[in-house]
């Protein structure tokens, strides 16, 4: 929710904070409430009920799109920042655990340090319930059930627990029904009832979803250890100036050369690459660049990079200057061919880049085609450095070599009633229809279109001179879909 | 200028130097890939394309395509659909200064089949030094440049060969007197580096996968000159 709100404030204005705003996701019988803001929870909307039973009670619901991909990433890269406060922390699907054992003191006591992340989170802009208990168990329940910041010690676990719902075991919906209907609403009821009667019960359930397990778990008595991710390695060159200078570039063949060198005994191929410098005043100034295939070659990255420091601002100079690979790709040791020749398509890979990094990533593209009827449809771009695209395009008619996107409209001087005009102007010049083939009827696509588009009668066009247009009309007389139709110049045979 | 006086098929391979079409005067050396510029011979006509994508090699490398934006506009963009067999790497850039550098670089990569640029109109930046420098590099690398231009085209260019090309009109529908029939260009070919300039009539035979250049002046192939020992026994 808190993503949404800074992503939204960003591009429009926020709805107001008296209005409920829910996140949809699909369900399996439609969208269901993934997220509610506080106006939301202040009228009793739950998280998982569906949105139209929802709408039908609170009129006034605004409903969003919820990101649930993007929520994933963002909580990924926040449990890797989270680091600063203990080295083992693992991203779940709705939460961050960390393992501070050891680490408190260093901030001051577990208090102390619970008001820092609090604090710390705030300032990027997300609320954070927090737990600290002495089982990974006990702290995932006390977070989502317990009340905000409860610190709980080895020694009262069992008491805290107790008053919470059977549901904070993160159990399956078809168990926590089960429970209650047992009459087990808390989880110090579930402790009270004897062991043997629910290993009996839950004897068939698996280790995850087993109340008996998780009570365990929860309560202290088997162990539960964390598996942190190990975080990627960092690929970092640096060079220092013994005094300030201004002028980048004498300095990345070595920087380059030495990050190859790292890359190189890892095996491993940068995909994206970031310069720094450091200048004297404080400030700092990066570029980056991206590349279509791993590469380590050192003098690709030079030629990359030199386009790149152009308009960097070195101010009255730096002192230090990184270069570092964001992101690397396993990259084994190749092999040139036999008669000394290079790879061509390393070759080919290698002028992609310059051209991406030179001229933009979104100019430079491979052809990529698309199902549809319209003819400016069918082509579409790719991006380079997304990879190339297989397959080839099938068109059963004859098309021009040259298209106009848009068409551009043509003045009828003396129309026939079947086939194209006789005389018609386009472009300040009056051409004089000699041959022409046609018509080809292209529909619109009703599936995607507008509603009222029209359908459109395609002609090849033969002039005095010899040259061939592809000229269309848009519409038949009497369609009801607006006045006359119109005439286009879409493309030029060759 | 004269035409050339015979007519000739040349037979397009699968072999790079299929760009050196019509070589009527034959020097013997080996087909060089360089640098040459086809002119349209009027506004938006697509016979220039089809004479460029006509003459390149067919590879399963990609060719690279830059285009400005003052030719994206005037002229539209080559269209995918109608290319057969010809895997395009575009670049779109909104000046002629960054078209030249991006045909310099890809004139210096071997996995490319070709390189085609298209400028609008005479930019400065376009000058003798530029083309030099861009044919210096096709010759070098050994892939063949074209530079496609449209629009008026003045000063001078260090292309090896230079083609203006035009539209005629077409050739009989086989089986619709109404309709256009198969394409056919006037090429003329008014600047070259060790070979005679000519005008032709140029027709493309998909089946064949060859260009017909016939003479404008319709004559028959000249009668082979058996040099002196013919004349002196004459």
């Amino acid at each position: 929710m808190d993503r949404w709100r800074r992503i939204t404030a960003q591009q429009r204005t926020l709805p107001d904070e008296a209005v409920p705003v829910v996140l949809a996701r699909q369900g399996p019988h439609g969208p269901v409430v993934h997220a509610v803001n506080a106006a939301g929870v202040a009228r009793g909307i739950a998280s998982g009920a569906r949105v139209v039973d929802v709408q039908a009670i609170h009129p006034d619901l605004h409903v969003e799109q919820a990101d649930i991909e993007g929520d994933q990433t963002l909580l990924k890269r926040v449990a890797l920042w989270a680091r600063r406060w203990c080295p083992w922390t693992v991203a779940e699907h709705d939460g961050i655990l960390m393992d501070v054992r050891g680490a408190a003191h260093l901030f001051g006591g577990e208090a102390q340090m619970l008001r820092d992340m609090h604090a710390r989170f705030a300032m990027q802009g997300l609320r954070a319930r927090l737990a600290l208990g002495p089982t990974r168990g006990a702290a995932q329940m006390l977070a989502r059930f317990g009340a905000q910041g409860v610190i709980c010690g080895a020694d009262d676990v069992a008491e805290v627990l107790a008053p919470l719902p059977v549901a904070a075991l993160r159990l399956p919906r078809a168990t926590v029904i089960l429970l209650e209907r047992l009459g087990l609403r808390t989880v110090g009821a579930l402790a009270d009832v004897p062991r043997v009667g629910l290993m009996r019960r839950f004897a068939g359930a698996a280790e995850a979803v087993n109340p008996l397990v998780l009570l365990d778990r929860a309560l202290g008595r088997s162990a539960d250890p964390l598996d942190a991710p190990a975080e990627g390695g960092r690929w970092l060159a640096r060079v220092r100036m013994a005094e300030p200078v201004v002028d980048p570039v004498p300095w990345l063949e070595g920087l380059a050369e030495d990050l190859a060198a790292q890359l190189a005994q890892a095996e491993q191929g940068a995909r994206r690459l970031r310069v720094t410098i450091y200048r004297v005043d404080g400030e700092w100034r990066s570029r980056d660049v991206a590349t279509a295939q791993a590469s380590r070659d050192a003098l690709h990255f030079v030629r990359l990079v030199t386009g790149k420091l152009d308009g960097i601002d070195a101010g009255f100079g730096f002192d230090l200057m990184t270069l570092e690979a964001l992101r690397v790709e396993p990259l084994v040791l190749r092999q040139d061919r036999l008669d000394g020749g290079r790879d061509a398509g390393a070759d080919v890979a290698a002028l992609l880049d310059r051209l991406a990094a030179k001229l933009g990533p979104s100019r430079v593209t491979w052809d990529a085609w698309v199902q549809s009827h319209k003819p400016e449809r069918v082509e579409a771009r790719v991006p380079v450095l997304a990879g190339p695209v297989q397959g080839a395009v099938e068109v059963a008619r004859e098309r021009p070599l040259r298209l106009f996107d848009p068409a551009e409209e043509v003045a009828v001087l003396y129309a026939v009633p079947e086939g194209p005009p006789a005389r018609f102007s386009w472009r300040r010049v009056t051409f004089l229809m000699v041959r022409f083939e046609g018509p080809e009827r292209i529909a619109p696509e009703w599936w995607r279109d507008r509603a009222g588009t029209r359908l459109r009668d395609y002609y090849k066009v033969e002039v005095t001179d010899g040259r061939r247009l592809w000229l269309f009309r848009e519409g038949v007389v009497g369609d009801a879909r607006g006045g006359d139709p119109r005439w286009f110049v879409q493309g030029v045979f060759g | 200028m004269s035409d050339s006086s015979y007519g000739q098929l040349v037979k397009l391979g699968d072999k790079r130097g299929v760009a050196d079409v019509p070589r009527p005067d034959a020097c013997g050396g080996r087909a060089h890939a360089v640098l040459k510029d086809a002119l349209s011979a009027r506004p938006f006509d697509a016979a220039v394309t089809a004479f460029v994508l006509a003459c390149l090699p067919r590879s399963k490398m990609p060719v690279l395509w830059v285009q400005d934006r003052a030719s994206r506009l005037e002229n539209g963009r080559v269209y995918g659909p109608a290319l057969k067999g010809i895997r395009l790497l575009r670049v779109e850039v909104s000046h002629a200064r960054d078209v030249l550098w991006a045909m310099e670089e890809g004139a210096g990569c071997a996995g490319l089949a070709a390189v085609v640029g298209e400028v609008h109109g005479a930019p400065p930046v376009l000058d003798f030094t530029a083309t030099k420098r861009l044919a210096m590099r096709a010759e070098t690398s050994g892939v063949p440049v074209w530079l496609i231009r449209s629009g008026t085209v003045e000063g001078l260019s260090a292309a090896r060969e230079r083609w203006r090309v035009g539209s005629l009109p077409s050739q009989v529908h086989p089986y619709n007197a109404a309709a256009p029939g198969a394409p056919v260009w006037e090429a003329e070919l008014f600047r070259a580096r060790g070979r005679s300039p000519g005008v032709w009539e140029v027709t493309y035979e998909g089946g064949q996968n060859s260009l017909r250049f016939l003479p404008r002046s319709g004559d028959g192939p000249l009668e082979e000159d058996h040099g002196a020992a013919a004349h002196a026994a004459g």
